[in-house]
């Protein structure tokens, strides 16, 4: 029931030869049914598409402009703050862009936790989208190193000595990967060349997400299917409005921050350039890295005889994400949203409130002490506590937890004591 | 529940680590500057003064090496002037035709002349310590410009009674760690302001830090008034947006 209707002969004539229009509209047009009751929740996936297509706009224009040597590094961001015109924006727009592209990404994943929307049938469609976050970690983590302040110094020597720990082969693979004795100038030549290449990685893994996500449609806050047209409504112009809305709240903070607080988010330690012979006294990654710092330092104890405390922090760091891909066979309840989920909703926030408690342990020395209690303890059990999340309480809620009832379809509770028909109101808008 | 938040936002923030390095320094007082706050401007005299108090005092230890002569026209200097300053400086130049390297009076296309030719030179000069380059130092540090105005002036007459000085170390109350190998830099009317400002030292404190401020980010003013539009502008957008949104879904409901 395609809708597409071109009246302009120059159009008709491509369609002919080429489906493009047809395709568009398929995909964010008219002709894509989408349930009628997305929440504000569901904007977060389009602003991580945006976020990311400013990521590249901007990276490309200061590639243009930035030199990847470590005699030079530094002084070229420099350069670009203060000689290139409009320079500072563009670098200022690149920076705070990447921080709020994982704090969009990091809600679109909660939000997929929340509604269960990693649940059949869109399992393939969670993990695409588990493997686009390490991408954008990666590259995170690469780009980072290329101002070649102390921070992206001693920041890439902490991560890349992560691969000292593998047994046997480690120090050989760390050494491949720095190419050369220490991270150098072969370092930040191939980080460079990487932090470019792996934005197009993951646009290619984007068109393969939101492909799946096509297959079946967008889950949604009540987490039942739909069952008939009454139930959805074309994305457009219902969903393309409604992200457009979002994304203009979107860049209102993101423009805050950039224009009045570019510096809020980064380490001052990266305003000083990179000198291996000047250990800074605290080395921290990026904020959207800091749980991950954490479950990575909880390990201080050796695992019997092969997996020492180093190790056996990469492989649970290393896990915290992989478990998320088990996470459609981990969780047994057939029901979705964890409205319908009077246990599952607790336990949802509760692991909100551990990964924000990861985060502030990241933060801090791991000697430090927070009221007497030294952060490492804190970290320990908060660490414990994530993966009992994803191995026990969520099994274990799959059998004991007793689900409400749900609706017998989306239109049924949103248009309740509503006079007008479902069938009438689905109808979409005139448009041209 | 507060706190609860506190962490939160601490954790999103990443302002942690700072917590974590103010736990080994002391307390930084906040002071109110003119460039602070959404529409804050650097104050063009106090730049001039700023300037002054580097050229004269900080200058013959500390450098400025991102800053050229031609950006002293943010400070509201003119074009002659900046040219006549600029010419006072000797700068190594070459090689020229005969291969050989030369001196020249500086001209506005140059860097702000060196303190020192390299660190080793610094350090022979200082005791082996490295007085680092000041053009980012606002930014290089936590609450940047507050730091950089409390270490000038914390320097007691006195250190505590139970502090041991390391030799040719000099006790300061915000430094890390408290021992610092700068002398108080600043003292009563060291330098004679052209304006007549009395030259304090909290006041040549001040001065100096804001134009440090300025050498760490000349573009501030125009970020912040870029800003205002830029903010006015989406905010009318996104309510443009909003009505749109209203009116399309109003057939639904």
């Amino acid at each position: 029931m395609s809708g597409l209707q071109l009246k302009n002969p120059v159009l008709r004539w491509i369609e002919y030869r080429l489906p493009i229009f047809s395709f568009l509209d398929h995909s964010l047009g008219s002709s894509y049914p989408s349930p009628r009751n997305l929440s504000y929740w569901w904007n977060f996936g389009s602003l991580a598409g945006i976020a990311l297509v400013i990521m590249i706009v901007s990276g490309i224009t200061l590639a243009m402009q930035y030199t990847p040597h470590v005699d030079y590094a530094f002084d070229s961001v420099q350069r670009i703050d203060r000689d290139v015109n409009f320079g500072w924006l563009i670098r200022d727009i690149h920076v705070n862009t990447s921080f709020f592209f994982f704090i969009v990404v990091y809600i679109h994943v909660f939000r997929g936790l929340y509604y269960g929307s990693y649940k059949a049938p869109r399992e393939l469609l969670w993990m695409l989208g588990l493997v686009i976050l390490i991408l954008m970690m990666a590259t995170a983590f690469m780009g980072y190193v290329l101002p070649w302040g102390q921070m992206s110094f001693w920041g890439a020597t902490v991560i890349t000595n992560f691969f000292t720990a593998i047994p046997i082969v480690g120090d050989s693979i760390t050494t491949w990967l720095w190419g050369g004795p220490a991270v150098d100038n072969a370092t930040l030549n191939r980080f460079f060349s990487l932090h470019y290449l792996f934005p197009f990685l993951i646009v290619g893994v984007v068109i393969l997400h939101i492909w799946a996500l096509h297959r079946f449609g967008s889950n949604n806050p009540l987490g039942i299917d739909t069952k008939g047209p009454q139930d959805s409504i074309p994305f457009h112009p219902y969903y393309t409005v409604k992200d457009l809305f979002g994304l203009g709240v979107f860049l209102t903070f993101l423009a805050l921050v950039i224009f009045f607080f570019p510096d809020s988010m980064g380490e001052p330690e990266n305003y000083i350039e990179a000198n291996p012979l000047s250990t800074p006294a605290h080395i921290v990654p990026e904020w959207y890295f800091l749980p991950f710092y954490a479950i990575l330092r909880a390990v201080t104890f050796d695992f019997l005889w092969i997996i020492d405390a180093k190790l056996g922090g990469v492989i649970l760091m290393f896990g915290s994400i992989i478990i998320l891909f088990f996470l459609p066979w981990l969780d047994r309840s057939p029901v979705r949203s964890s409205a319908f989920r009077p246990y599952h909703k607790w336990f949802f926030w509760i692991l909100v409130l551990d990964c924000f408690v990861l985060g502030w342990v990241g933060a801090n020395a791991p000697d430090a002490e927070f009221h007497g209690v030294p952060f490492v303890i804190i970290g320990q059990v908060a660490t414990a506590y994530y993966f009992a999340h994803f191995l026990v309480i969520l099994p274990l809620l799959g059998i004991f937890e007793r689900p409400k009832p749900l609706p017998a379809s989306i239109s049924e509770p949103v248009l309740s004591g509503g006079g007008m028909a479902a069938g009438a109101a689905a109808k979409p808008m005139e448009k041209a | 529940m507060n706190r609860l938040f506190a962490l939160g936002l601490t954790a999103l923030l990443g302002l942690g680590s700072g917590a974590a390095q103010a736990a080994e320094g002391v307390a930084i007082p906040s002071h109110s500057w003119s460039f602070s706050g959404l529409f804050g401007t650097f104050d063009r005299a106090q730049l001039q003064r700023g300037f002054q108090v580097y050229r004269e005092v900080c200058s013959s230890c500390h450098s400025i090496k991102y800053i050229s002569f031609r950006n002293f026209l943010d400070l509201g200097y003119t074009p002659d002037e900046i040219k006549a300053l600029a010419a006072e400086y000797t700068v190594m130049d070459g090689p020229n035709d005969d291969g050989e390297m030369f001196e020249r009076p500086a001209i506005p296309a140059d860097r702000f002349p060196l303190a020192f030719p390299n660190e080793q030179a610094a350090r022979a000069a200082n005791n082996g310590a490295y007085p680092p380059d000041l053009s980012l130092m606002t930014k290089a540090r936590k609450s940047g410009p507050d730091y950089n105005y409390a270490l000038m002036i914390g320097y007691p007459e006195e250190p505590p009674a139970d502090v041991e000085l390391m030799d040719g170390m000099y006790y300061n109350d915000y430094f890390p760690g408290h021992q610092i190998a700068m002398p108080a830099p600043l003292s009563e009317d060291i330098v004679e302001y052209a304006d007549g400002t009395a030259a304090t030292v909290e006041q040549m404190a001040e001065d100096v830090t804001a134009f440090l401020m300025w050498t760490a980010e000349p573009n501030l003013e125009t970020r912040k008034s870029m800003g205002v539009t830029v903010i006015l502008f989406l905010l009318v957008l996104t309510g443009v947006l909003f009505a749109a949104k209203k009116k399309i879904w109003s057939d639904l409901h």
